[in-house]
């Protein structure tokens, strides 16, 4: 009987491990929630940082991490596409296909320090556009497009065959069956897969230190002139987001409130996160039942 | 039949066009990947060429004063670091990932679904800097207060990537065990076993290629996590002599010294250097990830 007993002590660990992780979890979230609980308000958000006192907001930050994730978007979300498409519509099995596979793992495994360095060097100092939002969109771009590579290939890939074939026989040519057919068969993933890698490069740090820099001039949102230094549209300027600032704070924070401000800052970037993944989740379930036409 | 001619060469014209777009595309991943290692490896390459210092002195030397008149950039701490609290962290977090991927799988596959699974996705969207910050607020003067020490310490930098890596290794290990085939457990219980029974001695060993890429990837994680790191364990120059000292990664130091080099010293090629060591060993990883899951036997 001794088995039985084994069984259920293992199941008993399980349970544990299990809960375990749960509880931690929530308590984690619940804690920097708590923190920075007293920070999330419109003033906190909008006004910018103060330098040695106290009362600064992380304004100017909060725009520039959702300008950053714009225009990363932007860039790489058609390339990982395109690629995503090639991987699973064209692609032979192959010396080409290996390499290009092998690129995606080498690429989404590599520390983001290194690629931080990577845009330090080739799109901060090769360029001469120095610390710039362009730079740190381009560095965040060589992170994100293996992650979209392969979210496109695996949504692509599970479009049922017989979507094609059908496609095929009404005489479509392959690129007409990919856009016109596969390619909206297989949104919901897409779009839940965009959703997520957004979170991730909202939470970006490290990337960014030496390429959007570690300073951000005061905006004027009145200014829409792109070559101003002040416009928000300039992309050309230096562009320190939450999740650098965070860092920055807590190594080199000289205001009094430094504490209060990382607290409210890592809450509003968690916050920003667990939007990103409830709005991937809801967003995912709604086009699938659409697709499939359940309900 | 009456075939529109304008039309038809149009649409030929969409499908080479659109074909040649995304190949380009997935040429584009090549060209970056094979960029990336040629710019870093000529910038890492130059504190060996140009500023004449041995291979075997930065590898194997711990004396680190790249700010000397004459520099030396002995970056073994930063490697054994790095090790280290990798290593540690790992042997904390592989455990508890690749239990609670069985839970998941095989004793409450429904609870595990509705809860443990997203609850996993939101440990792996937590950005990294919000693990460094609360290590720092909450770990820190745990450790200091209860152990002893000033609390940034190789045990922080543990700890801290030991949550980090749990869930890469969870969701990993997690869809290497559900691909199995159901049929090897129904053998397993046919023949009178427990699930105990079945998990240890027909789903682990079956599913150990996949739990193995797991841990490999929570490796690699936990080697080039760099903020997180660098916030709670010290940043001295030395390796750590117990758990409560401490210490530095090569990250960590790359991190903290790149802003304030100047491009082409000696200290700034040593960070170089020190960034094509990670290149290096991120790049080893992905290769034995690939040995390790040819060898799988279900696919």
């Amino acid at each position: 009987m001794n088995s039985k007993l084994y069984d259920k002590i293992a199941t008993i660990y399980f349970y544990v491990v299990a809960t375990f992780l749960i509880v931690f979890l929530i308590s984690l979230i619940s804690y920097i929630l708590y923190q920075g609980r007293t920070r999330l308000n419109i003033d906190f958000l909008t006004s910018p940082p103060k330098f040695m006192e106290v009362g600064g907001g992380i304004g100017p930050q909060l725009f520039n991490s959702i300008e950053l994730l714009i225009i990363t978007l932007i860039i790489s979300v058609p390339i990982g596409l395109g690629a995503g498409i090639y991987m699973a519509e064209y692609a032979k099995p192959g010396l080409l296909t290996e390499i290009i596979r092998l690129s995606v793992e080498t690429l989404s495994s590599m520390p983001s320090i290194v690629v931080g360095l990577f845009g330090l060097l080739v799109f901060v100092t090769m360029t001469g556009w120095g610390y710039s939002l362009i730079a740190g969109a381009l560095t965040l771009t060589v992170l994100n497009l293996p992650v979209m590579t392969r979210v496109s290939e695996d949504s692509i890939r599970s479009v049922p065959n017989s979507l094609r074939e059908a496609s095929y026989a009404l005489g479509s040519t392959k690129w007409q069956t990919i856009v016109k057919v596969v390619v909206p068969a297989a949104m919901p993933g897409i779009i839940t897969g965009i959703i997520l890698t957004a979170g991730r490069i909202f939470g970006e740090a490290a990337a960014l230190l030496y390429t959007a820099g570690m300073s951000s001039p005061a905006l004027n949102f009145s200014n829409l002139n792109p070559s101003s230094p002040t416009s928000p549209l300039n992309i050309f300027r230096s562009a320190e987001t939450l999740a650098v600032y965070i860092w920055k704070v807590n190594s080199e924070g000289l205001a009094p409130d430094a504490r209060q401000i990382a607290d409210g800052a890592a809450a509003v970037l968690l916050l920003m996160v667990l939007i990103f993944n409830i709005l991937a989740r809801w967003l995912g379930s709604i086009l699938y039942k659409r697709m499939t036409g359940e309900k | 039949m009456t075939v529109d001619k304008k039309y038809e060469s149009k649409r030929k014209a969409a499908d080479v066009f659109g074909r040649v777009i995304v190949f380009i595309s997935a040429l584009l991943l090549i060209i970056i990947t094979v960029s990336l290692f040629l710019f870093v490896t000529s910038k890492g390459l130059s504190t060996f060429i140009k500023d004449g210092i041995s291979i075997k002195e930065f590898l194997f030397s711990t004396t680190w004063n790249p700010d000397r008149e004459v520099p030396a950039v002995g970056s073994l701490q930063f490697i054994i670091g790095s090790i280290l609290v990798s290593v540690f962290a790992i042997m904390i977090s592989a455990p508890l990932g690749v239990s609670s991927a069985i839970f998941m799988v095989e004793i409450e596959k429904k609870l595990g679904q509705k809860i443990l699974q997203p609850a996993i996705e939101i440990f792996v969207g937590i950005p990294s800097v919000v693990y460094g910050w609360v290590g720092l607020t909450v770990l820190v003067p745990f450790i200091s207060k209860h152990f002893g020490g000033l609390g940034f310490s190789l045990l922080a930098g543990i700890l801290v990537l030991a949550v980090m890596t749990l869930p890469t290794i969870t969701s990993v290990s997690t869809d290497s065990i559900k691909s199995l085939p159901v049929e090897i457990r129904e053998a397993s219980y046919a023949l009178g076993a427990t699930r105990w029974q079945t998990i240890r001695h027909v789903v682990i060993p079956a599913a150990k290629p996949g739990i193995l890429t797991a841990i490999i990837l929570g490796l690699a994680r936990a080697f080039g996590e760099a903020l997180a790191v660098q916030m709670v364990i010290g940043n001295r120059p030395v390796i750590p002599k117990s758990f409560l000292e401490p210490m530095s990664t090569i990250t960590s130091i790359i991190t903290m010294d790149m802003g304030n080099t100047v491009m082409g010293s000696v200290w700034n090629d040593a960070l170089w250097s020190l960034a094509l060591l990670l290149l290096i060993i991120s790049f080893t990883f992905i290769i034995i990830i690939r040995l390790v899951g040819r060898r799988g036997m279900y696919k």
